[in-house]
């Protein structure tokens, strides 16, 4: 990828979260191409990338958690041992459980990394997460690749 | 690529106004994305919360990464995990 010319923001968009942490409705958001094995997998044979996502039930079983995911370059093997790794609900669940975070919002959202050719993201589905989020009334996303 | 993507998502979430934070094992494509707030962690691709198995390094991470919504800006902000 020493070639790719990487998409930039410019400007930066800058949401300050307006309440404390402790108050506040946190959403999961993964690239790593994590989805239920109920669910259709990502299309790995896409040319520039699957730029679609799935809705992850916030109380899913880790071994629910499959992933379709058409990098090579890495180890998937710490995943599998531990799905918190890439997508820590169950440390979430202890933040919100502790107070730490005011909530894990109902539903996380996963996205395949692996898009050379982002412009339907851009345009169509991460605004579409955005109001799924908003509709939610997600104060926070964390957004964890793998 | 899962790194641009991060970038990308954040940046439509922070216009829709919900204010994001995130990991990053590559800092340098982060570097280059401008992901709005991005902690980087000294982890191969595969393991952004460090170690399988391990809770206490998982929690310390995630506090890390949500401690950026202190960070004042301007944006990016991109910070270095310290913590491990």
């Amino acid at each position: 990828m020493a070639t790719y010319k990487y998409r930039a923001l410019d400007p930066v968009p800058f949401t300050r979260l307006a309440k404390p942490l402790r108050n506040a409705r946190v959403a999961l958001v993964s690239t790593g191409g994590i989805h239920l094995a109920s669910q259709a997998p990502f299309d790995i044979e896409s040319k520039g990338g699957d730029t679609s996502f799935r809705e992850i039930p916030a109380d899913a079983a880790p071994a629910a958690l499959g992933i379709a995911h058409k990098s090579d370059a890495f180890d998937q093997s710490g995943f599998r041992a531990d799905r918190n790794l890439g997508f820590p609900l169950e440390r979430l669940r202890e933040m919100a459980a502790s107070g730490e975070i005011g909530s894990l919002n109902r539903r996380a959202l996963s996205f395949m990394g692996s898009i050379t050719a982002p412009g339907r993201l851009v345009r169509e589905t991460a605004p579409a997460s955005a109001a799924l989020f908003a509709a939610d009334g997600v104060d926070v996303a964390l957004l964890v690749p793998l | 690529m899962c790194h641009q993507t991060v970038g990308l998502v954040a940046g439509e979430l922070e216009r829709h106004g919900i204010a994001t934070t995130s990991i990053t094992m590559l800092r340098e494509v982060t570097e280059k994305v401008r992901t709005p707030r991005a902690l980087a962690v000294p982890y191969a691709l595969g393991y952004p919360l460090g170690k399988p198995g391990d809770p206490v390094l998982q929690t310390r991470i995630l506090r890390a990464a949500f401690a950026l919504l202190d960070a004042p800006g301007p944006p990016p902000v991109l910070v270095d995990f310290t913590g491990a």
